[in-house]
């Protein structure tokens, strides 16, 4: 089991630099407006990612339909309703629970 | 002082992803405990803290895969904040060490949360938004190890929902921010590409590498700008 004690002293080194690279190598470097404008979308493209592939991931490769469906549609309903971050959550985890029993 | 108002600021919007991120701590504590025991989750929490690298080794470990895999399959799910830092370097002010270590309060919830929609970031508000996140995942995986046998079945509770559904509200944010109508073109046009470079790269590719190449859908920043 030595070996799982290799990996977190690896993917912790790796996952430091990752976000210290940024600040190390570009410094206080004001931003072009160009830049900016392509920074300010990072998180709507990074959310947009990370949303779809923790709803459709399959175990290995390929796309998964499930029950995850149902509790995104929900939180989708529940947004567009206006509801508080926490209901949403919750309503989105209830549902896919539901959705789950149910299915058995 | 400035500074900690926006500490305040970040910690209270952080504060709806405490229970969720417990909740998922504790799930990642149940699973982990039969393949990797209890010292190894519980470490991995405080160094890593990054639930979609973690999740991501044990799941290839559980599933009979090797170390070298394992990792590499986390180290992926952590490639995205490579960008992010990138995006962060400029917010950040003071020694090189101390804007390195500032950075590490880099997780995409308070990324997306700390971002003030011009190209610069609230540096108070990210660290405050990530420091109950970070607790919560701690104490959740400790919670979760020692609790191993209670708890059998954890996406019975729905708690793989829990974060899409913040992400979305997140992405909701985003897009009620932008007023003017070009602005709305762009984020739509960022969104639709994000979204086929994301799917279609998950019909083959290993997790992780979808979310890193779907970064690039913001390059559509660079077209309106020169419109403009």
């Amino acid at each position: 089991m030595s070996g799982v004690w290799i990996l977190i002293g690896v993917l912790f080194v790796v996952t430091v630099a990752f976000k210290a690279v940024g600040p190390l190598l570009l410094g206080q470097r004001t931003l072009a407006p160009r830049a900016a404008s392509v920074i300010s979308l990072l998180a709507p493209a990074l959310l947009t990612s990370l949303i779809l592939s923790q709803t459709f991931n399959a175990p290995s490769t390929g796309l998964q339909v499930d029950a995850r469906l149902v509790g995104f549609v929900v939180a989708g309903v529940a947004l567009a309703r206006r509801l508080p971050i926490v209901a949403v959550i919750v309503l989105a985890a209830g549902a896919t629970a539901l959705t789950r029993l149910v299915a058995g | 002082m400035q500074g900690e108002s926006s500490v305040r600021a970040g910690l209270r919007r952080g504060a709806p992803l405490v229970l969720p991120t417990l909740a998922l701590g504790v799930s990642f504590g149940v699973t982990a405990r039969p393949v990797i025991g209890v010292a190894a989750p519980i470490t991995m929490s405080v160094l890593v803290f990054s639930g979609g690298a973690q999740f991501a080794a044990l799941s290839v470990l559980s599933a009979g895969g090797g170390l070298v895999s394992a990792t590499v399959a986390a180290v992926l799910m952590n490639a995205r904040w490579l960008p992010m830092s990138f995006a962060l370097a400029p917010s950040l002010t003071g020694r090189p060490g101390k804007r390195a270590l500032e950075a590490q309060a880099i997780v995409d919830a308070s990324f997306a949360m700390a971002g003030r929609g011009d190209g610069t970031f609230d540096r108070g508000l990210l660290i405050g938004a990530t420091l109950p996140q970070a607790s919560a995942w701690i104490t959740g995986t400790i919670a979760g190890v020692f609790a191993s046998g209670l708890l059998h079945n954890p996406d019975a509770l729905g708690l793989d929902a829990v974060f899409p559904a913040f992400y979305l509200a997140l992405l909701a944010e985003e897009i009620r921010a932008r007023t003017e109508p070009h602005e709305l073109r762009t984020v739509g046009t960022v969104i639709a590409l994000a979204t086929a470079i994301t799917l279609g790269l998950m019909l083959f590719s290993a997790p992780g590498l979808p979310t890193i190449a779907a970064s690039s859908a913001a390059l559509a920043g660079l077209r309106t700008w020169g419109s403009r």
